[in-house]
């Protein structure tokens, strides 16, 4: 190419994880760390749960609403993970030029997958009769009087080849497998940008198509099995064949949000120089257009179960819409993750500027994570459940806990592939 | 400024500049039909005139021409529908959804494609007009016009209404997509022309000058309608699937027909446009324009959406099993080893199994492999919609009232008919129009042809 003394820009930038930067991301943790104690406090003493007593011979305890929110963080933060891999993936996969800045940006994200791959599977041995109705082993006694047929006859899903009502073997197993790739490709997707970074040439971006085309492989198995697994199967009676890519969706718009949030934090700090109003734009139409999409999954599968009202499957949404604690949420998820979006993110120029996207990607990190409170919590605390102090602390030091390891990560490497044969693309990347 | 990384493969080879461009596209269309644009048309015209004797015999007896029964009583019309309507759909992925990703790739086969789509649509059409039994009543009930004057509601809940404006503001947009692209070429092949051609051309093209202010215009109005049209690609599929999914039958009513009838749809659609291409580009030696690269770069959109369709395919047999639901674990295993296993294990070989060859650099560049392969999709997405549709309701609630479907040959002869439409619609189009996009191709040769890449 005949531009390259055109540009200055500094291709060997490191982000400085700097001690005032962690000591805001701290600060936020702290904070959240005592909203969740007071939370609890509040949980252990004051409460409900002599009535809950009555109700069906399961006391409620306080714990389990910690749970339950352990869960939903553990679910919603290595849901972002992922998708910063998977992300970073499709730009191979799909040959993309424009986002060759953003890249490890994107991978960055990946830095949290071990850690939520240990505290998922903790969270699950801690906590597995209070999140799973299926781990009762009294449900597949057919002598017992609370033996279900319909969760036996799904019981091979969990517990294969062992007895079921035993140790869910099969289920760990799929939990270990998911996080274990998912590990192994993030490792060899630093490994190969690395490489690429020391020797040059070309063929790691071959090299890096395959991997990606691979890793986009057992993803799409594993996305959807994970999803069955971890939040799907909560509602153990209930089942819907696009719940896996709904939960991929809600996801991916809470991904491409957290990206587009650390590219607009990175600028501000003078970094990635290169990246102007044109890639912010690009951004900005991905969560424009996911959140549409999230919306449209959203809407299938309501409307289809609605209509068909079939009561095996519309129990989910009665159940939900019932409810006083969780009813009003239907609508606050929409309007967080679909009008917002939809409304503030339609005309060009607030796609191309930094403010507003800002907002409205802080507001669907915020509603995405609804999303999840409204999958998770109904199912494991019923009318016990609902948006506090616990929620609201536990979110903060998930938070920030996942922000220090993916800046973390990031301060270690250099912020740009500057070797990525696409660079100069992305210099002139107009739209 | 444009800059294309050294990695990427040239779009357009063999050292072509602007005029060999205009030339090598327009020459087609003002020189005389050759002897095989002939016998091609006149084929699909007697394909088309055979296929109108099983049209005609079903108007004028009725629908009860075709083997549906009262146990399976949807069946080829609407499998065609449905299966014509999927095709459709990626001439819009091409020209809309990649316009918006701002994949250059798509210059060379967008015109093709598009005209693929409109006509794809037109076929599907016809079958829910015939179907009506009295179109001519029909047409004027569905539009809803009635409505109008108050006396006549249709109904509002019925998905097949909500078809009736998807598909009908679908085929609008399309049409006007394709039509505008299609103005600034009229305009050189004008230039280039005298006589009678200048003036029909002429017309065609609506005047336009090729000025700057035009080119914005035509621009801005090229992203709008891609704007448009990329969630309307999306409605249309996702409302054929509602036909199915918001009923209670099983094998039908499941949450993840939309997105996967969409990505179906693309997948088999994406067959055909390869299907076309392929003749196409030998027949008017396009071979520059339509490299082995476009090729392989359609095959891996294949590979993905066929990927795609049998993940659904896959989930849709787990969670049948997950559900506990009896009807629902029956449907599927009669799908697969009841008296139609034949049609679904030809589904599950041609639209899961086959496109994975795609993953053989070797073959997903071979034309021929890739020519089969197409056919070899489309088989198998026309099966896919025979066994959704004909499997789930040949087994009835009452065992008395179990059936089996026999198509007779009304049922072939309407099919014929569709596809002596398709084709001579497309041979017309492909003598008479320019098959590329000259203007737009030309917009990307500085940046991506082989001359500047090398």
């Amino acid at each position: 190419m005949a531009h390259h003394g055109e540009h200055h820009y500094n291709l060997e930038q490191r982000f400085d994880f700097t001690a005032a930067t962690k000591k805001s991301i701290m600060t936020v943790l702290v904070i959240g760390a005592i909203l969740l104690g007071i939370g609890i406090v509040l949980a252990m003493t004051g409460g409900h749960h002599e009535e809950a007593g009555e109700a069906g011979g399961h006391a409620f305890h306080w714990y389990e609403r910690l749970y339950a929110n352990l869960w939903i963080n553990n679910v919603f933060f290595t849901g972002i993970a992922i998708v910063g891999v998977f992300f970073f993936a499709i730009q191979f996969a799909a040959q993309a030029g424009w986002s060759t800045p953003l890249l490890r940006v994107m991978l960055s994200f990946g830095n949290w997958l071990p850690i939520a791959g240990l505290l998922m599977i903790a969270t699950f041995f801690l906590a597995n009769h209070d999140l799973f109705h299926w781990t009762h082993a009294y449900l597949f006694d057919q002598n017992d009087p609370q033996y279900d047929k319909i969760i036996d006859g799904k019981g091979a899903f969990f517990y294969w080849p062992m007895e079921k009502g035993t140790f869910p073997v099969f289920y760990i197993a799929r939990m270990v497998l998911f996080f274990g790739f998912w590990v192994l490709f993030f490792n060899k997707f630093k490994k190969i940008s690395d490489q690429e970074d020391q020797l040059g040439g070309t063929s790691h971006w071959f090299k890096m198509r395959s991997w990606s085309a691979y890793f986009l492989v057992f993803f799409a198995v594993s996305s959807s099995i994970s999803a069955w697994d971890w939040v799907m199967s909560i509602d153990t009676h209930w089942f819907s064949t696009l719940f896996g890519w709904y939960v991929f969706a809600s996801w991916f718009v809470s991904g491409l949000s957290a990206i587009t949030l650390l590219t607009i934090f990175l600028k501000g700090r003078g970094y990635l120089e290169m990246v102007n109003e044109n890639h912010v734009h690009d951004l900005g139409k991905f969560v424009f257009g996911f959140s549409i999409f999230w919306t449209y999954l959203w809407f299938s599968q309501f409307l289809l179960i609605y209509y068909a009202n079939i009561p095996e499957e519309s129990v989910y949404f009665i159940e939900r819409l019932s409810s006083d604690v969780y009813g009003g949420f239907i609508f606050v998820n929409l309007g967080l993750n679909f009008f917002l979006p939809f409304l503030v993110l339609m005309t060009r120029d607030s796609k191309r500027h930094g403010v507003f996207l800002k907002l409205v990607c802080t507001i669907l990190l915020v509603g995405h994570w609804v999303d999840f409170f409204l999958m998770i919590q109904p199912g494991t605390l019923g009318h016990n459940g609902g948006i506090g102090f616990m929620e609201v602390g536990m979110f903060l030091v998930y938070g920030s806990a996942v922000a220090l390891v993916v800046l973390g990560g990031l301060a270690k490497k250099n912020l740009i592939a500057k070797n990525h044969p696409m660079l100069e693309e992305s210099y002139h990347h107009h739209i | 400024m444009q800059v294309t990384s050294s990695v990427r493969q040239p779009l357009v080879t063999g050292g072509k500049t602007y005029h060999d461009v205009t030339h090598d596209i327009s020459r087609q269309v003002e020189g005389k039909p050759s002897l095989l644009w002939f016998l091609a048309f006149l084929t699909a015209a007697g394909v088309l005139a055979l296929g109108a004797i099983a049209l005609v015999a079903t108007l004028w007896e009725g629908i009860g021409m075709w083997g549906l029964n009262k146990t399976v009583g949807w069946a080829w019309d609407i499998t065609n529908f449905v299966w014509w309507v999927g095709i459709g759909h990626a001439g819009t992925l091409i020209s809309a959804v990649l316009l918006l990703f701002r994949q250059k790739w798509r210059t060379s086969i967008n015109r093709a494609a598009e005209a693929m789509t409109i006509f794809a649509v037109i076929c599907a059409a016809q079958f829910p007009i015939i179907h009506m039994g009295r179109p001519w009543l029909g047409a004027y009930w569905a539009l809803p016009l009635p409505n109008t004057f108050g006396s006549l509601w249709v109904n509002f809940n019925s998905p097949l209404l909500w078809d009736v404006f998807a598909i009908s503001t679908y085929f609008s947009v399309s049409l006007v997509f394709w039509y505008i692209g299609l103005i600034p070429d009229f305009a050189t092949i004008r230039d280039r022309a005298t006589g009678l051609r200048k003036t029909i051309y002429g017309a065609l093209s609506f005047g336009w000058d090729g000025a700057a202010k035009t080119w914005m215009r035509y621009e801005s109005v090229s992203l709008i309608l891609a704007g448009l049209a990329t969630p309307l690609v999306l409605s249309v599929h996702t409302i054929v699937s509602f036909d199915f999914a918001t009923s209670v039958i099983p094998g039908w009513h499941t949450t993840i027909f939309p997105p996967y009838f969409v990505a179906g749809a693309i997948f088999s659609g994406f067959a055909m446009v390869l299907t076309l291409m392929i003749i196409t580009r030998k027949v008017f030696k396009l071979e520059d324009y339509i490299t082995i690269g476009h090729i392989e770069l359609m095959n891996i959109v294949i590979i993905i959406t066929g990927s795609i369709v049998g993940i659904a395919y896959i989930t849709e047999f787990f969670i049948a099993w997950y559900s506990g639901v009896e009807a629902e674990q029956y449907a599927f295993i009669n799908r697969a080893t009841g008296p139609y296993w034949w049609a679904y294990w030809s589904m599950m070989t041609c639209n899961v199994i086959s496109p994975q060859l795609f993953w053989f650099k070797k073959i997903r560049t071979s034309i021929v492999a890739t020519f089969l392969l197409s056919l070899v999709v489309n088989i198998g997405m026309w099966f896919e919609r025979f066994v959704i549709i004909v499997t789930s309701l040949h087994r009835d609630y009452l065992p008395s009232s179990w059936a089996m479907f026999y198509p007779t040959w009304a049922d072939v002869g309407v099919y014929l008919f569709t596809f002596g439409l398709f084709f001579s619609l497309f041979f017309l189009f492909a003598k008479f129009f320019p098959v590329i996009n000259m203007a737009e191709v030309k917009s990307v040769l500085k940046s991506s042809s082989e001359k500047v890449v090398k």
